[in-house]
């Protein structure tokens, strides 16, 4: 069985920072493995070390410095990586949901994966959407805030027998037919920290680097449907009462409000 | 001329709040567009959906009828072929957990560019500009798409629902469904975590977000609850993490609360967390970020640390903060 997990490098924010045209400053950015993605690697991962043969190879969209990234997935157990880039994608300020699964649909195509396990979404873009749009576009079946999945079931079975995490603390189960892309939710798993020895061994390993040509991608394929026209910091409405002073004071003025709103103290 | 096609959002009988929101966005844009407001509604009991969903400014609902609950098979095949019947100029959804389940596939079939988790909606002179947020909520951004006809999910509670009642015409749609395409099955559905403890009974939560760091400091907010009386509750990281059980875990997948009192400690406010407790009477926020979204919907607010607030707290209750 192969596994193919897609995992995005996105930056995060500091508390303070400033806006420069459509984009956060550079200096005000860090980067990160996205959130999900590190749960969908656990899961991969859980599913490699659970069954026999089965290899679990790493994808992600983005620049060089994104091998960092994918070096993380591989020190955490995936057995390869593949990395895609190209000039056409770096002129695109932010690429949207078709370009992405259209993208990740030609490593599809060419690694020919069981199950694809991807993040339910980023927490830069926030789409949600690129697991999904990509089994559409591949042909595969899906699900998406996947929190649970029947690791045995699937080795055995062929089916994704899987929980779905609705809104208001409902689960929906489900069997979804392989081969499938989840889209993974986060608490899935508890995401291993990766090893000295793992860390050293993904340094060493190669990152398999593909461009729109390789892939047999056209460059209008990368054309973004989205143009960024603004970025700014929302407005705040607060109309909270502040309770100022050092901390031992905020705590007396919070006692003080606890204590007159009846809920503690008498 | 079709403008808009919506899709209600409904679970185990009952259409979600989303789905009148929904039909406020789509008036917009139908007025906008100059056409038509339609509204598909799939699986379940359509025919009472369908009577909740007739509000004013709703010209025609589609209903089609197959099976209790959501699949998104199915409802990737009805909306492929409504979408062919009416060639609507923009499919809104909700950006509910069955919308992302859907809607992406929807509009990958039908090769329309796809915007998610809209929280503003512009259309004038045939640009649609959406308007989003980045990196958790610190920023919006307003993006305009390129040509339609266009494909976008709106998130819950941005849009007021609509009123009224209207006098669309009710029709059944007719899919034939190919049973063979459906390769998911949904085989039914649970609650999660009952547990000891009910946080939707209690009147005070003390409630911890990622502020706290690591699990060992939780005994820092425990003393507080103990001290005070309260109960304890968190955000989705803590659960996630495995320090606390799902049935503590407050906001969108979790529990809503609405107790007289809510102190968030550390929680930075998240859309999804605020779903589940900006129904308490009294919302107290404790963050170091004074930006963070809790205090827009707080009453009082402590810009500080909690690791110094929070023992401060327990001292000033009687109690004595363990030293974490």
């Amino acid at each position: 069985m192969k596994v193919l997990v897609t995992v995005k490098e996105v930056a995060t924010v500091e508390d303070d920072f400033e806006i420069s045209g459509t984009e956060i400053e550079e200096r005000f950015l860090d980067y990160d493995l996205n959130e999900w993605d590190d749960y969908a690697v656990e899961e991969a991962v859980q599913l490699a070390e659970a069954g026999d043969d089965v290899e679990v190879v790493a994808v992600t969209i983005g620049p060089e410095r994104s091998e960092e990234t994918i070096r993380m997935a591989l020190a955490k157990g995936a057995d390869r990586a593949v990395r895609v880039w190209d000039d056409a994608i770096a002129d695109v300020e932010l690429l949207d949901v078709e370009t992405k699964a259209e993208l990740l649909g030609a490593v599809v195509e060419a690694e020919d994966p069981d199950l694809v396990f991807s993040g339910v979404q980023a927490n830069d873009d926030s789409f949600g959407a690129t697991g999904v749009a990509l089994a559409e576009t591949v042909g595969f079946e899906w699900a998406a805030v996947v929190n649970a999945l029947d690791t045995e079931h699937v080795l055995d079975e062929g089916v994704a027998s899987l929980r779905r995490e609705l809104e208001g603390g409902i689960e929906e189960l489900t069997d979804v037919e392989l081969p499938a892309v989840l889209a993974i939710q986060t608490g899935i798993n508890e995401p291993r920290y990766a090893s000295l020895r793992g860390i050293r061994q993904a340094q060493s390993k190669e990152i398999d680097v593909q461009s729109l040509d390789d892939l047999g991608v056209g460059a209008d394929d990368v054309a973004s449907s989205l143009d960024v026209t603004a970025m700014y910091e929302p407005e705040t409405e607060s109309e909270a009462q502040y309770l100022d002073g050092d901390a031992g004071e905020q705590a007396a003025k919070l006692a003080d409000v606890l204590t007159e709103l009846g809920v503690v103290g008498e | 001329m079709t403008a808009v096609l919506v899709v209600a959002d409904h679970r185990r009988g009952d259409l979600r709040d989303v789905s009148l929101e929904l039909l406020s966005a789509g008036r917009d844009l139908a007025d906008a567009a100059g056409g038509d407001l339609h509204v598909a509604v799939i699986s379940g009991n359509v025919e009472s959906f369908a009577e909740t969903l007739n509000r004013e400014g709703v010209d025609r609902i589609h209903t089609v009828a197959h099976g209790e609950e959501f699949n998104h098979d199915v409802y990737v095949q009805a909306l492929t072929a409504l979408a062919a019947d009416l060639a609507p100029e923009f499919i809104v959804v909700p950006n509910s957990v069955n919308g992302l389940d859907y809607a992406p596939a929807v509009a990958t079939r039908l090769d329309r560019p796809y915007v998610s988790d809209a929280v503003g909606l512009d259309y004038a002179d045939g640009t649609l500009e959406v308007t989003r947020e980045m990196y958790g909520s610190k920023v919006e951004t307003t993006a305009d798409v390129a040509d339609g006809p266009f494909a976008v999910s709106i998130r819950g509670g941005e849009w007021p629902p609509a009123e009224g009642i209207g006098d669309a015409e009710v029709s059944e749609f007719d899919v034939d469904v190919d049973e063979d395409a459906v390769r998911s099955k949904v085989k039914g559905f649970e609650e999660v975590g009952g547990g000891d403890v009910d946080i939707s009974d209690a009147d005070f939560l003390v409630s911890i977000g990622r502020g706290i760091e690591e699990e060992e400091n939780l005994e820092l907010v425990e003393k507080l609850a103990e001290v005070t009386g309260a109960t304890l509750s968190s955000s989705r990281p803590i659960v996630d993490n495995g320090w606390l059980p799902k049935n503590r875990q407050v906001g969108q997948s979790g529990k809503q609360v609405t107790p007289d009192v809510y102190l968030a400690v550390g929680i930075s406010g998240a859309v999804q967390h605020v779903a589940g407790m900006k129904g308490a009477d009294t919302i107290i926020a404790v963050n170091t970020d004074p930006n963070a979204p809790i205090f827009d919907i707080a009453d009082y607010g402590i810009v500080g640390n909690l690791f110094d607030v929070v023992p401060a707290l327990i001292e000033a209750f009687g109690g004595e903060p363990p030293s974490v």
